[in-house]
């Protein structure tokens, strides 16, 4: 199996039912627009499916990149090299997982220039696997930026009213952190002899260079992930583009930010990531308190899941950099649970904006009378976005305030005020959205979910219950490649504290 | 003194030879026909231009030079050559039908083409100072006259009349400052000058060389001498606006190039000061000044100003890499260029053309497909990968991190992302706006080819560029 060129063919197939929605042409508009929305689905399934093979071939006792695909590429300055290991494998299963949700919860809200739509998420979807498959750095960077031209045109033509401002403001800030990467990248290429992300993990960048290739980094990763307080681009983007955008730029993009912290920073620039590890604890935790109680304040359903995605992000911003099993561990689980779990809102979100098209939480109120088990699902999932025991989201928050416990006692605590801050305004959108009277006039004849939101909504609602009574397939898979970070990291830093403590040790003798 | 009187070696100059008596025939055949029809003297011209390609891609690769060593056919002048010929051949075939439409069908234009690329031909070739002046004046005389073309239109005259003064203006300045650098070294062969200015040069031959740079400036238009651009790029005729942000432009940066590391190697950290001033300065401008145009020639001018910016980084760096990633830029930036002036050109209602970028709006859905290549081009213009812009600039800034110009390489990134704004702006005008009335279609056949291969280029080199690369590395290399 493993000749086969898995990668490829699941980063690829998209293009192809891309290129094959392109050729529909027809003179009834409808028909074109149901034969795209198929071929989406069918292509999205597909790849799925495949995808699904990376983790039963997948070798749990090796940190090794596996399913490995190198070619020679732009004459020598690179190469075409793809692989997953275990942080990067789970990734490419949510990407493959949440995007032919993304393509239900489209199909009836999406009711214009279906063809392009279609279009730009299959491309996207190319550009997310990549991201997460590239073992090169220009490759890896290629994905990485060209991303943003697809999501650039989904919010700003399918989205609300001030879809512009949003599309301009997303694009421009992402590209402002990332060519500093990229400058970060050629630096290392000079250096390093070499773009080879595998070489490139064992070669040892000199402490002072560590510095600032890191904060290069962290430019374009805490843009992306996003931190506080450069998150300021991801309300707007998630109030303006359309619900499935809304689930792939909470579920995935953001998660780019992350696995790009545990694949180039943590192992490639340890050093400096144990210097610059306080910095990163108190963004999160002035993430984690300052975005909930944000969250508290808003009126718009959407912009409130939101700041609590900013937040849920400065849990994985701790975990990551606690620099121990548990803290990276649980950042790993954090990234993925978010994905089901913020995914799932932004489409129970989208359900009711299909019907009474705002996103007001005023609006509504008193949902459950009309529809009960869309106000069952929500709770579930609001529940989860909570952390309550027995859904995924607890597992990923718990282990990494463990994680924080062991590196800083005060962080850990202020991020437990989190935890309640998020119970607090989760809670309270719940309350007033679901619970109440039903005093709008046009709630009065809303319907409950129909047969394909089911569909959309399910596997979620499985999976998020699933990994929070049992995360192991999720754990274990990434066990073997975060020890092996943790030994090589731990042992640079350990190395350059001896150099450092060696000259004052000499000095006092 | 013997060999000065016998006769030169005239084979590795014979593309330059084959496009001289080629205009003249042109231009008799023309005077000729008793008929203004531009058509068939254009299709001479770019046959002309097929066989002069033919002779430059026959050449020996190895480098010659002839006529008392001030003349050189090397793989430099070759790859650059191909460009300025792809460049011309693609911008003189698609502006056809335009002319035809806006009464400007007339067969000297074609010839004037022709001769402009012969002046350029000569600019890359020249080998010293006397050469160089040769091929720019010819270069330029001709292409006042084509900004000019449109005689009844006061912008257009405008625009001649502007080029020709500012570009007399800095051939002056450029002819001051070679006239100092002969008279404080004594020779004007590249190769000579290259030799005396190896130790302790001068005073005189700085001054001098800071006017040779002035000049130069104005001719690649870099800031502080781009004033010419935006004015002569929205008054002329977009046929011959399209020509002029093509193929001159490589002329004049592969010219700029050859003599800075020919000539003046041994005081690069004196040039390099100034190509360093130039480089931030124009990538600044290029940006922010773009911003608040709304006419669609006039922010490619500035555009292009900004792209001059970037070349110029590559040159900064001075060595091999950074020549290469010159030349890559080059090849892309004339892709990019002709194809978006070919969408330019599309742009015509049945009152005449239009040229603000309002008349954009909601192209994508009069037009889906030229509005899906104008966005591609307009994101590879502000370097978004995977289409060829991003390469251009990440070999320019790759040479700049190696040469440790790390200042001014987060300068250049910084004002690619301020530079990101204006292209999609364009796009969001395409693809966000409401429909504006559509433009006339269908469009002409030249222009549709000449827009096909622009995007196929510019979308798909990723996929392939080894041959690309390889020919600028070995195009660069003859120059160390």
């Amino acid at each position: 199996m493993s000749e086969w060129p898995i990668l490829s063919l699941i980063t690829f197939l998209p293009v192809l039912g891309a290129l094959i929605i392109l050729l529909i042409s027809h003179a009834d508009e409808e028909r074109v627009a149901q034969n795209a929305r198929f071929v989406a689905l069918w292509v999205t399934l597909t790849v799925f499916l495949i995808s699904l093979i990376l983790w039963i071939d997948f070798d749990y006792t090796t940190a090794e990149f596996q399913f490995v695909e190198k070619h020679a590429w732009l004459g020598g300055f690179a190469s075409y090299h793809m692989g997953v290991d275990g942080i990067s494998m789970l990734f490419i299963i949510l990407t493959t997982l949440l995007m032919p949700a993304c393509i239900l919860a489209s199909w009836t809200s999406i009711k214009t220039r279906v063809k392009e739509y279609m279009i730009a998420f299959l491309l996207l979807e190319t550009m997310m696997i990549g991201v997460f498959s590239a073992l090169d750095l220009v490759l890896f960077y290629l994905f990485f930026e060209a991303a943003l031209i697809p999501m650039f045109l989904i919010i700003g033509v399918w989205g609300g009213a001030n879809r512009v401002y949003a599309s301009y403001k997303f694009f421009l800030y992402t590209l402002l952190g990332s060519v500093l990467m990229l400058l970060a990248m050629m630096a290392m290429y000079w250096m390093a002899g070499t773009t080879d992300i595998p070489t490139l993990l064992q070669h040892e960048f000199a402490a002072n260079v560590q510095t600032w290739l890191w904060l290069a980094f962290f430019a374009s990763f805490a843009v992306k992930m996003p931190m506080w307080p450069v998150h300021t681009w991801l309300p707007d983007a998630h109030v303006e583009a359309p619900t499935a955008g809304s689930v792939i730029l909470a579920g995935i993009l953001l998660k780019m930010g992350g696995y790009g912290f545990l694949r180039f920073s943590l192992p490639m620039f340890p050093v400096a990531s144990d210097f610059f590890a306080p910095l990163v604890f108190a963004l999160s935790i002035i993430a984690i308190i300052y975005t909930s109680l944000v969250a508290l304040a808003q009126t718009d359903i959407k912009k409130l899941i939101a700041y609590s995605s900013v937040a849920h992000m400065g849990f994985v911003t701790m975990g990551i950099f606690a620099i121990n099993m548990q803290g990276i561990q649980g950042g790993i689980f954090q990234m993925i649970s978010h994905g089901f779990i913020s995914g799932a809102l932004f489409l129970c979100v989208g359900v009711i904006y299909d019907r009474m098209h705002t996103r007001e939480i005023a609006a509504y109120g008193g949902l459950v009378h009309r529809m009960p088990l869309y106000a069952a699902i929500f709770m579930l999932f609001t529940m989860a976005n909570v952390a309550l025991p027995g859904t995924s989201g607890f597992v990923g928050e718990f282990l990494t305030i463990v994680g924080a416990f062991a590196v800083n006692t005060w962080v850990a605590i202020l991020a437990t005020t989190g935890v309640i801050l998020s119970a607090a305004y989760a809670l309270f959108l719940y309350w007033r959205v679901i619970f109440g009277e039903l005093e709008n006039d046009s709630l009065k004849n809303i319907l409950d979910l129909n047969r394909r939101e089911i569909i959309t909504l399910a596997p979620l609602v499985v999976l998020v219950i699933f990994f929070g009574v049992y995360p192991s397939p999720i754990l274990d898979v990434t066990a073997v490649s975060v020890e092996n970070l943790l030994s090589n990291a731990t042992a640079a830093i350990e190395a350059h504290n001896a150099t450092l403590a060696a000259p004052a040790v000499a000095g006092l003798q | 003194m013997e060999a000065a009187s016998a006769m030169p070696d005239l084979a590795p100059a014979l593309p330059e030879i084959i496009l001289a008596v080629g205009a003249m025939a042109l231009l008799m055949f023309g005077v000729f026909r008793k008929d203004d029809d531009a058509g068939p003297v254009a299709i001479g011209a770019i046959i002309l231009f097929v066989i002069t390609g033919a002779a430059v891609l026959m050449a020996p690769s190895e480098a010659v030079t002839t006529f008392n060593g001030s003349f050189i056919a090397d793989p430099f002048a070759r790859f650059v050559k191909i460009l300025i010929l792809i460049g011309a051949a693609a911008t003189l075939f698609m502006g056809l039908s335009s002319m035809k439409l806006d009464n400007l069908n007339r067969f000297e234009y074609p010839v004037l083409l022709v001769l402009a690329t012969l002046g350029m031909f000569m600019m890359v070739s020249a080998n010293g100072l006397i050469a160089l002046y040769i091929g720019i004046e010819l270069q330029s005389l001709a292409l006042y006259v084509v900004a000019a073309f449109k005689r009844d239109s006061l912008r257009s005259s405008e625009a001649g009349l502007k080029y020709f003064v500012l570009g007399a203006l800095s051939s002056g300045m450029l002819l001051y400052g070679s006239s100092l650098i002969y008279g404080f070294s004594g020779t004007v062969t590249y190769a000579g000058l290259g030799e005396a200015l190896a130790g302790d040069v001068s005073m005189g031959v700085i001054v001098g060389l800071v006017f040779f740079m002035a000049g130069m400036a104005f001719k690649i238009s870099a800031v502080p001498f781009h004033m010419w651009t935006p004015d002569v790029y929205e008054g002329a005729p977009t046929p011959a606006t399209a020509f002029l942000a093509a193929a001159p432009k490589v002329a004049a940066v592969a010219m700029l190039v050859r003599a800075v590391m020919e000539a003046f190697p041994g005081i690069m950290a004196e040039w390099q000061q100034i190509i360093f001033f130039m480089a931030v300065a124009s990538t600044l401008l290029g940006a922010f000044a773009a911003i608040g145009q709304n006419n669609i020639k006039r922010l490619m001018a500035y555009s292009s100003i900004g792209h001059v910016g970037f070349i110029l980084i590559g040159l900064a760096a001075g060595t091999p890499d950074g020549v290469k990633g010159v030349l890559i830029y080059l090849a892309a930036y004339v892709a990019m260029t002709i194809g978006t002036f070919a969408c330019i050109l599309t742009m015509r209602r049945p009152e005449g053309a239009v040229e603000s970028i309002d008349d954009l709006a909601g192209l994508s859905r009069n037009q889906p497909v030229v509005a899906i290549i104008l966005a591609i081009l307009m994101f590879s213009l502000a370097g978004i990968p995977p289409f060829a812009g991003f390469f251009a600039k990440y070999f320019v800034f790759l040479a700049a991190i190696e040469a440790g110009l790390y200042v001014l390489a987060v300068i250049g990134v910084l004002a690619s992302v301020v530079g990101a704004y204006y292209y999609l702006r364009i796009i969001k005008v395409m693809f966000f706006d409401e429909p504006a009335a559509p433009f006339e279609q269908p469009m002409a056949g030249d222009v549709r080819l000449v827009l096909g291969l622009a995007a196929v280029f510019v979308t798909l080199f990723f996929v392939y560029p080894s041959p690309l690369l390889d020919s600028a590395a070995a195009a660069a290399g003859s120059l160390f």
